[in-house]
């Protein structure tokens, strides 16, 4: 790949970035009830980091993020199939997802869904998936 | 979930911490004493169930696993399985204490053996105690795997692996079969619970895929306890560590062929063909296995044909037993019921004396470096425990007393003569032959044991033949074949005691008739006066040793048969031959250009989904209650037509990739129009993603070539082409006229009340669909690793031809 030293294009990135990890975070907890979810999140997530590995070369990013992306996939899978067999321990069928309202500090009443654990586990399997796809193409010389 | 559930998940669990553990205490502490926790603790804690069961109770335990497909998780313990799993574990326990001193903890990967280990043995106790079929299927498989991975365990071995390979190929094809008889089997009774199946029998009596169903079942069974032809696998396993042949192959995984005939006896037995088929197959098997093990030179090679022989007469004491269920009840009945008894008390004596004896030959083994009979001899004063050990255990095999063997053989000789003299199932003419097979072969076996004992250790000591100086096994060593030897001759004095408790509760299950404790008197007795057995005993015995004596003269004639005839060549010439014609076969359609794959692919689409449109009347307009076209949406098809045609006539790639993502923007655009904010993200950010991702290879394409291509290949395009959107229009306005299933739309009534959730979508992604979503993102790791290893493997492939230049 051609190395890119675009003093603009970096400035802009580093804020952009920012910007968009906040906002596919929004989007990935605000799932259960607004547009959004672990999918997109994630994939928001990714085209975050993306940016950043089209900014900047793969191999400052990957310092300053030493993340295995295929690890990831297969914890993100392995936190999906977990959250289901909880279900089980419980005496019910695998995969059954349940909720229930709490009364938390600064948030207030707040539901805390079990289907958001099944969603962290989508979300990482589909950023683990996407960077790693995208990385293993980009790396390759 | 009880903690029955979790005693058969325990394996499992600790299968994941052991690779730790391994990492943790290696070279101080050896693994195998944490792994011996996990089969003693389960075997204590199944002996619990000995008074309850021993009581004509059962139970039944059951936990919702995948409800809508009527897949439950359930636990059953009756006598049968809990016999197995008492063999199970308790096998288990000794073994892994063996493969302690057996396995040097510095020179091998222990963790990968104990993982394996621990897999099979969860796999085991998942089979013997579910009561759903196809999750008996799922742990059945499970064991066929696991028992790969243990006879590859030194896959540094060509034949390790050859093995490992043949195994495999054998049992798992029989486990197809078996999924099959399962499936009819589901079919017939509706449900997937054998116990709901055994209440239905009367019924599927004379349904017409109970003849299939039964002989697909049964080429699962003999093709895991390895009964003729399908033996062949078994010589060749016996590559795997000592410890592993000890457990897997002649304790437990080869023993689940006759669970599952046992288990299926109540659905099946009663009718003429289940007896034929078990019979004589178990009848074949013990002739081949016993006339087979004695030619053999290698001590593991004869106890493996020995297993099989074994195995042979367990299944046919089975087929004798089932004709108890054509008599329901009475004296008859009851008299052909105590084959069914003596197959389980054979089983049993089996696993004792068997599983010693391949101990001790792992000791000679370890000791000696060397298996070969013809290099090994006197070694009594050497090893004189491990000759006690093989005297026990041989003369057990052999069916002397005074050692549990004895019992057993004299109960199968009961049988086939009770079974000569049956009226039923044409047995009239054919009767007289069993008691002449199962005599004959106990000749052999007898013959087997004695070359076993005797060549071994007795005779001239040949130091120069052994790699090592013989010397006696570790303490450690010998106490495993040590427990199981006591345990041959405490069963041949107190035989009762196994019968009243264990025995009868595992006939009970076999044969519902005798499930309540009472129904039937059984008497083992060492002594039964003069009568047919024991003459039949004394002429093996003097038959076997006149043989033994005289056997350089006659040991030629095993040369005679040559080896072109044997299922072994067919085997491999089979294997080769189907190698090398899916060789040629991937080499002619593999061209290496995508536009070749992608005309298969289509050609097939347009074959397959148009052949079924067109003669399944599937295309279906209905247009009436299509929503009227708006003008946005007039101008979007418009210009997706544009961009689409954009892509077909660019000339350069950048304006392809450009007109490609902007196709996908148009489409999340409908998205918008159409309400659907979810999709219209996702969409979005998977085109922005694709399109990077696109631009990221983008410099290492070429240029687009103009090809001079010929009129004929372009006309193929444009037929399929046209073709393949026809199709999909089609298929896409049928979709949407015909209702074949129930509209998942309803879930968003009630998605707030079930789940909690305002967004619908999400609701029926992770809560009301989550196993769609999982799999789905399976799919995507997968990919995800299917892409790295392709680009990767190809650089390493690249970078070693560089360096090969």
């Amino acid at each position: 790949m051609k190395e890119p030293n675009d003093i603009i294009l970096h400035a802009v990135i580093k804020v952009a970035v920012v910007i968009i990890l906040t906002f596919s975070i929004n989007l990935f907890f605000s799932g259960h009830h607004n547009p959004g979810g672990g999918f997109i999140g994630g994939l928001g997530f990714s085209a975050a980091l993306t940016l950043l590995f089209l900014a900047f070369d793969i191999e400052t990013v990957r310092q300053n993020i030493p993340v295995d992306f295929k690890v990831l996939t297969a914890i993100g899978v392995l936190i999906a199939v977990f959250t289901g067999v909880g279900g089980i321990v419980f005496g019910a069928p695998f995969l059954t997802q349940t909720f229930d309202y709490f009364d938390i500090p600064v948030f207030g009443k707040t539901e805390l869904a079990t289907a958001v654990l099944f969603d962290v586990g989508v979300a990482l399997a589909v950023i683990g998936t996407s960077m790693s796809i995208i990385l293993s193409i980009g790396d390759d010389h | 979930m009880s903690w029955l559930h979790i005693m058969v998940l325990i394996p499992f669990l600790f299968a994941i911490i052991v690779p730790l553990i391994y990492r943790v205490f290696t070279p101080r502490i050896h693994t195998g004493w944490f792994v011996l926790c996990v089969p003693s603790v389960i075997f204590l804690y199944l002996l619990r169930y000995i008074p309850v069961i021993s009581n004509g109770e059962t139970i039944f335990i059951s936990v919702p696993w995948i409800p809508s497909y009527g897949i439950n998780y359930t636990t059953y313990i009756d006598g049968l399985s809990l016999v197995f799993g008492l063999v199970i574990t308790g096998i288990g326990a000794l073994v892994v204490l063996y493969s302690i001193y057996y396995m040097s903890k510095l020179k091998e990967s222990l963790h990968n053996f104990y993982v394996y280990l621990l897999l099979f043995m969860g796999a085991m106790l998942g089979l013997v105690f579910s009561d759903n079929i196809l999750v008996l299927y799922v742990f059945w498989e499970l064991t066929s795997i696991s028992s790969f991975l243990l006879i590859a365990y030194w896959y540094q071995r060509e034949k390790s692996r050859y093995g490992a390979q043949k195994s495999m190929n054998i049992t798992i094809f029989g486990g197809l079969a078996m999924l099959a008889g399962f499936i009819m089997l589901s079919m017939m009774t509706e449900t997937y619970s054998i116990r709901e199946i055994i209440h239905q029998t009367d019924s599927i009596y004379d349904h017409s895929l109970f003849l299939p169903a039964m002989i697909l079942l049964l080429l699962g069974a003999f093709t895991k306890s390895a009964q003729f032809p399908f033996s062949i696998w078994l010589p060749d396993a016996m590559e795997a560590p000592t410890p592993i042949s000890a457990y897997l192959h002649s304790a437990t995984m080869v023993k689940a062929g006759i669970y599952l005939v046992a288990r299926m006896t109540p659905i099946f037995g009663g009718s003429a063909e289940w007896f034929w088929l078990v019979t004589s197959a178990g009848l074949v098997t013990l002739l081949y296995g016993s006339l087979n093990a004695v030619k053999q030179t290698d001590l593991k090679a004869l106890l493996a044909y020995s297993t099989i022989s074994q195995l042979g007469l367990i299944m046919s004491l089975l087929g004798m037993g089932s004709a108890s269920l054509y008599y329901g009840t009475g004296d008859e009945a009851s008299m052909y019921a105590v084959a069914v008894l003596a197959a389980i008390f054979h089983l049993i004596n089996h696993s004792t004396f068997k599983g010693s004896l391949f101990m001790v030959v792992g000791i000679i083994d370890h000791e000696t470096g060397t298996r070969d009979i013809r290099r090994l001899g006197g070694l009594m004063h050497l090893m004189p425990i491990s000759f006690t050990l093989a005297i026990i255990g041989g003369f057990s095999m052999a069916g002397l007393p005074p050692f549990n063997g004895f019992l057993s053989k004299e109960m199968f000789f009961t049988a086939v003569l009770n079974a000569s003299d049956m009226s039923i199932f044409s047995m009239e003419s054919l009767g007289v032959i069993f008691p002449v097979i199962a005599w004959a072969a106990s000749v052999f076996t007898f013959i087997y044991c004695m070359i076993l004992i005797f060549k071994t250790f007795t005779g001239k000591y040949k130091p120069k033949k052994l790699e090592k100086a013989a010397h006696e096994a570790p303490v450690g060593m010998l106490v495993p074949p040590v427990i199981l030897s006591s345990l041959v001759i405490i069963i041949f004095f107190f035989p009762n005691v196994l019968s009243q408790y264990i025995l009868k509760p595992a006939m009970g299950a076999v044969l519902p008739a005798y499930s309540q404790p009472g129904e039937i008197e059984i008497k083992i007795s060492a002594w039964h006066g003069w009568n047919t057995e024991l003459f039949m005993t004394m002429g093996v015995v003097a038959a076997g040793a006149l043989l033994y004596l005289y056997l350089k003269k006659w040991i030629g004639i095993y040369s005679i048969y040559p080896y072109s005839m044997t299922f072994n060549n067919f085997y491999n010439q089979g294997l080769g031959k189907m190698e090398d014609m899916s060789f040629s076969l991937t080499k002619s359609y593999m061209t290496g250009f995508i536009r070749d794959y992608f005309v298969y692919i289509f050609t097939f689409l347009i074959i397959i989904v148009g052949g079924s449109i067109l003669f399944l009347d599937g295309a279906a307009f209905d247009v009436s209650n299509n929503g009227p076209v708006s003008i946005y949406e007039g101008v979007l098809i418009i210009s997706m037509l544009t961009a689409a045609l954009t892509v077909l006539f660019s000339k350069s790639r950048l304006t392809a990739i450009v007109a490609v993502g902007a196709l996908g923007y148009l489409v999340s655009l409908f998205f918008v129009i159409f309400r659907a904010p979810d999709l219209a993200l996702t969409q979005l950010v998977v085109e922005t993603v694709t399109t990077a991702l696109f631009l990221l290879c983008f410099y290492h394409l070429p240029e687009i070539r103009r090809e001079a291509v010929r009129v004929k290949f372009k006309m193929t395009n444009l037929v399929i082409s046209l073709g393949v959107g026809a199709i999909v229009a089609i298929l896409a306005l049928s979709a949407n006229g015909t209702r074949l299933f129930e509209p998942i739309a309803y879930y968003y009534e009630n998605s707030y009340e079930l789940a909690g959730a305002r967004n619908i979508v999400n609701a029926i992604l992770v809560d009301f669909r989550g196993i769609d979503t999982m799999l789905e993102i399976f799919v995507l790791g997968i990919a995800s690793l299917g892409v790295y290893t392709l680009v990767k493997l190809r650089i390493s492939g690249r970078d070693r031809s560089e360096r090969t230049k």
